[in-house]
């Protein structure tokens, strides 16, 4: 028994089923010791894809995604996918080989100092030293990334650590005296949280990821339909709270429903459950919510006034505070604040412009994918206007439908955490939703796909453009329109026929039904849908970065814009 | 930087840090204050009593928010075991200076006049100067330096604030 058996035992012992991984010379005794054991080893074409699946894997399943790579670039290609995984709190693990510990500090062959790089984008991290300290170290690895606010552990294994004969397994006692999970319910502060819910006549649940983490989406149901609140969800916090519920309004923030934002500006409480307001939420912080209380409940102590003071607040996990929470609410008078909602509903609603030619719009695309799908399947979107579209037209009703990169915003991620989420749920339907653009950031993981023989949609919305910056370029520059041409692309068909993967091209709009039906209905394997759209649509409504709800285009505008300030 | 001109501008806090004595905890630390922009005024860092433990106290300056979050960020990391924002009436403070003063002959009596008004100890004397060793609160020596200043200091180093609570319960 070497120090790399001991670490895939580790792995085995928390049940782990699925490696994602690729070999290099420092991780040689970890895929020696692979061979025989109960993973399986999913062999990927970039570590950065290795990542973005074990993220992927992790949102689908709600249990750590594991990956291995090899020490120096092998390590800083997973950076990216670290950054991801940790913006969205993702239980994520990734084991990285490194060079012999002599040489550390020495600029030996594929050394780089991945524990060092790594510190602001992981939970935790490690540089085991000592082979004894394995069992120990990965033991603690798993607890941190999954408990409290889960978040990537990043564990640099020395191949002298690996290969490191052992008589007997050392002791794998945690010792982390410094790591508290908050346990319990403040009690006194849910009495708080109660009280101030009493008086509201507009009350406001924003819901975010935290809610789906901890399973607290029939908790969350339960206090909507018990207060008669409206629920606003975030972009990661969708499938928290079903879109189609009448007291739903759907996701708010910079792309987000007129009604959403409006409500959130007309509220007179607004409770965050488990969402971290994000300046992709709140705009313009000086203006948010003035007159409104703030509730807050988040497992994160820090989340506790980072941006926002709110007057009362728990720290706990949301479905117990929501437990406690309940038998002390009872039924609000919202009925006019309902009435309202729904007068802005029938006044802004989600709409787009469907061209008289035939021509694709995406919304369309996303729209009948909705339908045909039935809201049912788990969705993995890119990054860029195809993601908010979908976000806008895919309404989800369940946890773990809707896997996107939120915080980071990361290109390449959806195809990728798409294969991790089907390995997650063999018999469910997984659709990827990518741009051009982002997809080839990550297209080269097809192989990965084709020889898993997933049953995996992969759906390219194809406008031939970095089409968010261009709206950005549209909107803010002048219709300067500067690197976001991409000219050079791909027929993605004939590229996924390469691999032996069948490619559908989808061109009008009268065929869109008959070709999603078609790949809906394909399983053999991977099948990608080309959909060739129309260039020049935008994403709307849209609140400017920085800006407050009362700048919000509601509909598509030619009108001069003052370039954003105050953020990204 | 922008950053560092809004995160700067405020008040002097103290901060008593309990860590895990583990590889890479200082750079944990010192990231925090880092990434938000703000500066560390002094650092000192040392074994804390309790095994495997260490006790490092921070001063830095900014404004109560920013301090408040970083005070929150820090006990985020899984490595720190206590972290406290101090108020000076809470806690005995101390720290240490060596000071190498100029001292040319017609100066020398001056300035060990002021050295004993501060009860500063000379440890080496030379020809032309005078290494002074001096503890008290970080304003005595900040009262020092600037006296000393008038002669010509050479070099000095300051070991940084060490702090510990009042009374019985542990910092
Ligand atoms: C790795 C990375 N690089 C750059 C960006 C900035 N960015 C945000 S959206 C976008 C355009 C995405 O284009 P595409 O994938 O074609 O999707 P579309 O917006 O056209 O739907 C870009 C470049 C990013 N989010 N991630």
């Amino acid at each position: 028994m070497i120090g790399a058996d001991l670490v895939i035992r580790a792995l085995e012992k928390e049940g782990v089923e699925y490696i994602f991984g690729y070999p290099g010379g420092a991780n040689l005794p970890l895929f020696d010791s692979l061979v025989g054991s109960k993973l399986k080893l999913v062999l990927v074409r970039h570590e950065q894809g290795a990542v973005h699946m074990a993220d992927g894997y992790a949102r689908a399943s709600g249990k750590p995604g594991v990956v291995l790579v090899t020490s120096g670039p092998g390590a800083t290609n997973t950076v990216t996918g670290l950054l991801t995984a940790n913006m969205d709190s993702s239980p994520v693990i990734v084991l990285c080989g490194q060079t012999l510990t002599v040489n550390l500090g020495k600029d030996a062959f594929q050394e780089a100092d991945v524990f060092n790089i790594t510190i602001p984008v992981v939970k935790h991290s490690y540089l085991v030293s000592n082979p004894n300290d394995i069992p120990r170290v990965m033991r603690e690895a798993f607890h941190i990334c999954r408990t409290g606010r889960p978040g990537p552990v990043l564990v640099d294994l020395p191949k002298d650590v690996t290969s490191k004969a052992f008589e007997s397994v050392p002791d794998d006692t945690m010792d982390i005296p410094g790591y508290h999970v908050p346990e319990g319910v403040d009690r006194k502060g849910v009495e708080k949280l109660a009280a101030l819910l009493k008086t509201s006549r507009r009350p406001l649940l924003y819901v975010g990821q935290g809610a789906i983490i901890s399973g607290a989406h029939r908790e969350v149901l339960a206090l909507a339909e018990k207060l008669h609140a409206p629920v606003t969800t975030t972009l990661l916090g969708k499938g928290a709270f079903p879109e189609t519920h009448p007291l739903a309004v759907g996701m708010l923030g910079m792309h987000g429903t007129a009604y959403a934002n409006y409500s959130v500006v007309n509220c007179d409480l607004i409770f965050s459950i488990g969402a971290r307001w994000d300046d992709r939420i709140t705009g313009k912080l000086s203006e948010f919510c003035l007159d409104a209380v703030k509730l807050h409940i988040d497992i994160d102590p820090a989340e506790i006034g980072k941006l926002i003071r709110p007057n009362a607040s728990v720290v706990g996990d949301a479905k117990l505070v929501l437990k406690e929470l309940l038998p002390m609410v009872s039924k609000l008078k919202t009925e006019e604040w309902l009435s309202t909602i729904e007068g802005w509903k029938k006044q802004y609603p989600l709409k787009y412009d469907q061209p008289l030619d035939g021509e694709l719009t995406m919304q369309y695309v996303l729209d009948r994918l909705y339908h045909l799908t039935k809201g049912q399947a788990i969705v993995s979107t890119d990054v860029g206007q195809h993601q908010m579209w979908a976000a806008q037209f895919y309404l989800t009703s369940k946890p773990r439908q809707w896997l996107s990169s939120g915080g980071a915003g990361t290109m390449g991620f959806g195809f990728p955490a798409a294969i991790g989420a089907q390995l997650a749920r063999p018999g469910e339907l997984v659709v990827a939703v990518v741009g051009d653009g982002g997809y080839q950031m990550t297209f080269c993981e097809l192989s990965t796909a084709a020889l898993l023989k997933l049953p995996l949609k992969i759906l390219v919305l194809n406008n031939r453009y970095l089409g968010m910056v261009r709206q950005w370029q549209e909107l803010f520059f002048e219709d300067t329109l500067s690197g976001v041409d991409l000219e050079g692309n791909p027929d993605f068909v004939k590229h996924a026929e390469s691999y032996g993967i069948r490619g559908l091209k989808l061109e009008k709009a009268a065929d869109v039904d008959a070709v999603l039906k078609e790949a809906l209905a394909y399983n053999k394997g991977p099948i990608v849908i080309e959909a060739l759209t129309e260039r020049h649509a935008n994403v709307f409504p849209m609140i400017p970065a920085g800006a407050a709800v009362r700048d919000m285009i509601v509909e598509p505008t030619r009108r001069k814009m003052a370039k954003p300030e105050g953020s990204t | 930087m922008a950053v560092e001109a809004v995160n700067n501008a405020g008040a002097a806090h103290t901060i008593s840090v309990l860590v895990a004595d583990k590889p890479g905890v200082l750079v944990r630390v010192a990231t925090v204050f880092a990434r938000r922009g703000f500066n560390i005024d002094s650092l000192a860092v040392s074994p804390a009593h309790q095994k495997g433990l260490s006790r490092m106290t921070v001063v830095t300056h900014g404004k109560e928010e920013g301090v408040t979050q970083i005070v929150k960020q820090l006990d985020k990391l899984i490595d720190v075991v206590h972290v406290y924002d101090y108020a000076e009436m809470d806690v005995v403070s101390r720290e240490m200076a060596i000071v190498k003063v100029r001292t040319p002959s017609d100066k020398r009596s001056a300035v060990m006049e002021v050295a004993n008004i501060f009860r500063a100890k000379s440890v080496d004397i030379g020809k032309g100067s005078v290494v002074f060793e001096i503890t008290g609160s970080s304003s005595k020596l900040d009262a020092f330096e600037s006296m000393m200043d008038e002669f010509g200091i050479i070099e000095m180093m300051r070991t940084g604030k060490l702090i510990l609570r009042r009374g019985e319960t542990p910092t």
